[in-house]
């Protein structure tokens, strides 16, 4: 489950060795736009070897390259490449680029003799990478797709605002490939780390759009995106009511059948089996009723 | 002479110079040195080994940095200073 990815910048050995402790289900070890331009080689080595003595199975690790244009993409990888790394996450994305992507990565997995193969969650954050996004969604490596609002609202020169009105078409784009394709659909960050408040609005439009997680700038932010994320008690409740009547229901060989005087069916069913996962409950009996 | 340095002296990092010299030294100034001197010099020669370098001065002035900090930031000294 990806509900929380937080930006760690890659030059930066102090937030490094404790990127670990905000709870946070990814890191993304950031390479772009957090490190200078002369200050790559070094962010590379460093992000390189904290990734090889990283001994724990959990966070995720992944790592915002810099993108093929740049130069720096081939020896990026080639710092970073190693069992720890579950995905890079790649700027700017375009289908014709990603297949050059995906070529580079198998070389570069033969080449270091890797027992998985490295996934992709490429960035949407051009216009052309939104119009893209159904095609984008079913090439190979795909862990999921994160949607990029800065680079994006600059690429169609609009401004970003606190509601994110100006976002609600790209957002429900990537959802639906992401959705279809049966992969994450990570949102954009949200900008002002000062404002709680908007935070919690934004990450719950985000979730009734079906967006399955977002990125975070500070740890600061990881507790109330999770709270935007993990279904409610009362949610939580009627899922856990629908499983058991569910239960019963198919003892009696009926196929639909009415709870609170509304009818369930099989894609009811399914909501409440997804809220339960999201909730992380495996205990499916009936709770006491919410205060 | 070729020199070459990398890293900084904020918490947690360390400024790693090196230079050209005959066989293998390592000079280092810590704020933890009372405690992890022989850590610091022994990551600092690993990565030397690593990269098969024998000649050469290392300057390590260290700020708290863990082993994987030390090495990277050894490594791209030496890249730094071979150009």
């Amino acid at each position: 489950m990806r509900t929380t990815l937080l930006f760690i910048p890659g030059n930066h050995p102090a937030m490094l060795q404790n990127a670990d402790v905000f709870g946070a289900d990814g890191i993304i070890l950031d390479l772009e736009d957090a490190v200078a331009a002369t200050e790559k080689d070094a962010a590379r080595a460093l992000v390189g070897e904290y990734l090889k003595s990283w001994k724990l199975d959990t966070p995720e690790l992944l790592v915002r390259v810099n993108g093929l244009p740049s130069g720096w993409f081939e020896a990026d990888l080639e710092a970073i490449a190693c069992d720890r790394l579950s995905a890079i996450v790649y700027p700017k994305a375009g289908v014709e680029e990603l297949y050059e992507v995906d070529r580079i990565l198998s070389e570069v997995e033969t080449r270091h003799h890797l027992n998985h193969p490295i996934g992709i969650i490429p960035i949407i954050e051009s216009a052309q990478g939104v119009v893209e996004t159904d095609d984008i969604s079913y090439l190979p490596r795909l862990k999921g797709m994160l949607l990029g609002g800065e680079d994006l609202s600059a690429d169609m020169e609009i401004s970003r605002t606190r509601e994110g009105a100006e976002l609600a078409y790209p957002r429900a784009r990537l959802s639906f490939a992401c959705k279809a394709a049966g992969i994450d659909a990570i949102d954009t960050p949200f900008a002002d780390v000062n404002d709680a408040e908007g935070l919690l609005a934004d990450a719950r439009t985000a979730r009734s759009l079906g967006f399955t997680g977002k990125a975070v700038i500070h740890p600061n932010q990881i507790t109330t995106i999770q709270q935007a994320f993990c279904p409610d008690p009362k949610e939580i409740f009627w899922a856990r009511r629908v499983i058991a009547a569910a239960a019963d229901a198919a003892k009696k060989h009926q196929g639909a059948f009415s709870l609170d005087g509304k009818m369930i069916d099989k894609p009811v069913i399914k909501r409440a089996e997804g809220i339960l996962l999201r909730a992380g409950i495996t205990d499916r009996a009936t709770a006491d009723e919410p205060k | 002479m070729k020199i070459g340095s990398a890293g900084t002296l904020t918490s947690n990092d360390a400024l790693v110079t090196v230079r050209e010299g005959v066989g293998i030294s390592v000079s280092i100034e810590s704020i933890v040195d009372a405690f992890f001197h022989d850590q610091i010099d022994w990551a600092v020669k690993g990565e030397l080994a690593r990269l098969n370098v024998r000649n050469i001065h290392v300057t390590v002035q260290d700020k708290g940095a863990l082993d994987f900090t030390i090495r990277a930031r050894v490594r791209t000294a030496i890249e730094r200073m071979e150009g």
